[in-house]
């Protein structure tokens, strides 16, 4: 498709994209929020049973479309670049969505909940194979068990390089931090450039 | 929600709002940006109240998803809806950078100290 990049670029800013997953009611939409410059949007892709896949409609044959929400917020650099941050549709079985955000993306944040940690499994599964930078932020919900940082590392088993901090997803600051430790960490893990 | 009502809502109207069009052409990302380059004089043959809005809107950049947020359509129809913009000159797009680009250090110096200052 005819597009702009060269020469008209300098008007238009570039955007980034960076998401935001784990499972449900771990607080994504509340971070997208939390950091966001203006409230958070809601966008809706419509999938036909092609992009779907024919398993998922076993037993709703009659239902031959589905609707996938996500949530985003953004964040302008300047006037160069624009951050969105997405927050990633909860039902996993949705790949086509996350295919779809994930290209591109400059990194995710995966949050957890100590209380469920085993809802964000499919999120660090996804990410690892995928390729895509990643860190994990333990969102600090009221009378949540607290772990110590290494223990939640221990039980995803990530590898010793992927970040794990704490954050409390309702807070500005919290959200900024994590923002930044996931550019930071996606800047050590560029594939080196080529000259 | 009722099946009814999603086939309703979201299917149908925007379906025919395009006029049975489909995204045919290189899938626009949900933060591809679109900016007006040339306002629309009042009556424009062939444009939809949507489209005039998406012309109002992006006045400013913006993407795919905020778009279609705004104007509460499902990102599939307005890529159809950019796409007649795109073609009649009203818009321009701007795509992102692409995966392997992502790498460039000023832009995450950029983005460091942007989100810093926040």
């Amino acid at each position: 498709m005819a597009s702009a990049r060269s020469e008209q670029s300098k008007k238009m800013p570039t955007a980034i994209k960076l998401l935001i997953a784990g499972g449900f009611g771990v607080g994504k939409t509340t971070m997208v929020g939390a950091v966001s410059e203006i409230r958070p949007l809601r966008t809706e892709e419509v999938l036909t049973n092609r992009s779907i896949g024919v398993d998922d409609l076993s037993g709703v044959e009659a239902k031959s479309t589905t609707t996938v929400a996500m949530d985003f917020g953004r964040i302008s650099i300047g006037d160069d670049f624009v951050l969105y941050l997405f927050g990633t549709p909860g039902q996993e079985r949705f790949w086509f969505v996350w295919d779809e955000l994930a290209r591109g993306a400059l990194g995710a944040v995966v949050l957890a909940d100590t209380r469920r940690l085993a809802d964000c499994f499919p999120s660090v599964d996804y990410f690892e194979r995928r390729g895509t930078p990643f860190i994990v932020a333990v969102n600090c919900f009221d009378g949540a068990p607290r772990y110590k940082l290494d223990e939640v590392k221990m039980a995803l088993n990530l590898s010793s390089e992927i970040p794990v901090l704490l954050c409390d997803a309702r807070r500005r600051e919290s959200g900024k931090e994590v923002l930044i430790t996931l550019v930071q960490h996606a800047y050590g893990r560029r594939p080196v450039a080529k000259v | 929600m009722n099946e009814e009502q999603l086939y309703d809502e979201q299917v149908v109207r925007p379906y025919v709002m395009t006029r049975g069009r489909v995204e045919a052409r290189a899938k626009l990302d949900l933060i591809t940006l679109a900016v007006t380059i040339r306002q629309t004089t009042g009556v424009e043959v062939g444009l939809d109240p949507e489209h005039l809005t998406i012309v109002r809107l992006c006045r400013r950049p913006l993407s795919v998803a905020e778009i279609a947020a705004h104007l509460d359509l499902p990102a599939g129809t307005v890529r159809v809806l950019l796409g007649d913009l795109l073609d009649r000159g009203f818009i321009m797009l701007q795509e992102p950078a692409p995966e392997v680009d992502v790498l460039d250090e000023r832009m995450y110096r950029a983005v460091l100290d942007g989100l810093r200052a926040l």
